[in-house]
């Protein structure tokens, strides 16, 4: 055994919302401009089995290879439901309806009365469908609010809700904080406190999937953090945290304290190496990293989708949970020696060649690797279907062809076998623009397949953070790790 | 072909960043009056 620490188990949920999409960002300043865009929206909407069988979906899930994946004929979109594809089901975990995610999102909402009602018609029906889930059935765990559904108009008409819908039905709504110490306060509008509540509901998911994967219990689980794009807390303390706790409490972790750790999209890398850091030390024993899905990203991209004719590919909420412990034998290792986990130091990230350099070339040559030694590097793995077809072109091929002129600067590979170098270690992106979500650590579930298959021996995942966008400084992030092969299992292999 | 020029920057953090093309327009000679690096994702 060694005295790193392994990730034994990922777990990932996709909480397909098409009904949400109007509440994502852009979708939501658009509509206010032009609120006829709530039909064309709606009329673009893909069904449930559409986004099941998507075949980047199905790749997040993990029911198909990032490789299978680069062998299908583009565009996606327009895969239909076939032999093999119908099931919503993934190694890793689930696509889950809509019905199924608004169950969801009345378990994590803790306030007495309720900030989310369902129409008392479909109250028995979505109950029933948590109920009967074979994973996530432990999440239901209070008796949630129900109104009719001239109360739910009611409380619609009065502006202090949002409606909650299932294609045409009215399911319910969600309302701001309407107590004495949340009123006034814009943190607790409807759709702030909608974003919390899907963050911690499908963040939920993917670590019920997670306990599930690895037969734990919840109070197995001695330490959570949470590390989603998400900024909960009232006028006070905008963003101060506490999600970690909340989904461990919604999840039955008792024994478990928590925390959150935020830093854009690389959040998730920064939160896999502190928990690695924490195992190492002994503090913790089985830590769970997990993210929940942004509310604010559904439909990003939704103008270009409508403008071609095609369906709103961004509309579902995507979330991961990532088991840390110390070293089990069997386990890929997670290397975060001295000097081996790529960074961006605040003096070096203002030029792409210095935080390169320090995110790839310095922590490889700390572990004595050179580029070629990595099978698979993972850099920020967004769907291309979608950033193509807004005019961002493939971000993913990009970053490869960052690798790949960085692997041309050290000497590792010459000029002209850049594309094979790319063809080699690279892969799709299959992620859904959900910021953290495809930031290196999609494919964390795929590395440890393939590491355990023997395919291959090494990967290394690049998350990026574009801090500038706090408005407070000009610099973004770099965090990057090496996962191997354990040393144990090869002494076992004859 | 720049010489004198006023140069705006827009760069893109997964492709070539705003920096990068500020230095390679100040080199031929290009006066940059905006730069900025946007983030897509």
């Amino acid at each position: 055994m060694s005295d790193l620490p392994v990730i034994p188990s990922a777990a990932y949920a996709l909480l397909h919302v098409p009904d949400l999409v109007r509440y994502g960002s852009k979708p939501w300043r658009e509509i206010a401009r032009d609120p006829t865009l709530k039909t064309r929206l709606q009329s673009s909407q893909r069904s449930f089995d559409e986004a099941a069988c998507y075949p980047p979906n199905r790749t997040f899930i993990g029911a198909i290879t990032p490789p299978e994946l680069s062998q299908l004929p583009r565009p996606w979109h327009a895969v239909q439901k076939g032999p093999g594809s119908a099931d919503n089901a993934g190694l890793f975990g689930e696509v889950v309806p809509q019905d199924l995610a608004y169950a969801l999102l009345q378990q994590a909402d803790v306030l007495e009365p309720g900030l989310i009602a369902i129409s008392s018609e479909l109250q028995d029906k979505l109950s029933r469908r948590l109920a009967d889930h074979p994973v996530l059935a432990d999440l239901n765990v209070r008796t949630p609010d129900t109104l009719s559904e001239s109360r739910l108009r009611e409380r619609l008409e009065n502006g202090s809700a949002l409606p909650l819908r299932l294609g045409s039905t009215l399911a319910g709504c969600v309302q701001r904080d309407d107590r004495a110490e949340g009123a006034e306060d814009d943190n607790l509008d409807a759709r702030t406190l909608l974003e919390g509540l899907a963050a911690k509901a499908s963040a939920a998911v993917a670590l019920k999937f997670l306990l599930h994967r690895e037969k734990l219990a919840p109070d197995a689980i001695d330490f959570i953090i949470s590390c989603g794009e998400e900024a909960a807390g009232d006028r006070y303390q905008r963003g101060g945290g506490g999600l970690a706790k909340a989904i461990g409490e919604l999840c039955g972790c008792v024994n478990a304290s928590g925390f959150d750790i935020k830093n854009f999209c690389a959040a998730p890398a920064s939160a896999l190496v502190t928990a690695g850091a924490l195992v190492s030390s002994g503090i913790y024993e089985r830590i769970a990293v997990v993210a929940g899905g942004s509310l604010a990203k559904l439909g990003m991209k939704f103008e270009p989708m409508l403008a071609q004719g095609l369906p709103i590919l961004e509309d579902c909420l995507a979330a991961h949970a990532f088991l840390v412990t110390r070293d089990d034998g069997t386990s890929p290792l997670l290397h975060i020696e001295p000097g081996s986990v790529g960074l961006a130091t605040i003096g070096s990230s203002a030029s792409d060649e210095a935080v390169y350099r320090e995110l790839l070339l310095e922590p490889l040559a700390t572990l004595g690797l050179s580029l070629t030694d990595i099978d698979r590097f993972a850099p920020e793995l967004h769907n291309p279907e979608i950033m193509e077809h807004a005019g961002s072109g493939d971000v993913a091929h990009k970053n490869y062809r960052m690798i790949a002129a960085m692997a041309v600067r050290a000497g590792a590979i010459e000029k002209k076998g850049m594309e094979a170098f790319i063809e080699r270690v690279g892969m799709p992106g299959f992620a859904p623009t959900q910021g953290h979500i495809p930031s290196g650590v999609a494919y964390i579930g795929h590395a440890l397949e393939a590491i355990r298959r023997g395919e291959i021996r090494r990967a290394m995942i690049l998350s990026k953070a574009s801090l500038f966008l706090n408005r407070l400084t000009l610099l973004y992030d770099g965090v990057s790790f090496v996962l191997e092969a354990n040393r144990g299992l090869e002494s076992r292999t004859p | 072909m720049l010489e004198g020029k006023k140069v705006a920057v827009f760069g893109e953090r997964d492709d070539v960043a705003g920096l990068a093309v500020r230095n390679c327009v100040e080199a031929a000679g290009a006066e940059v009056v905006y730069e900025t690096t946007s983030c897509f994702v």
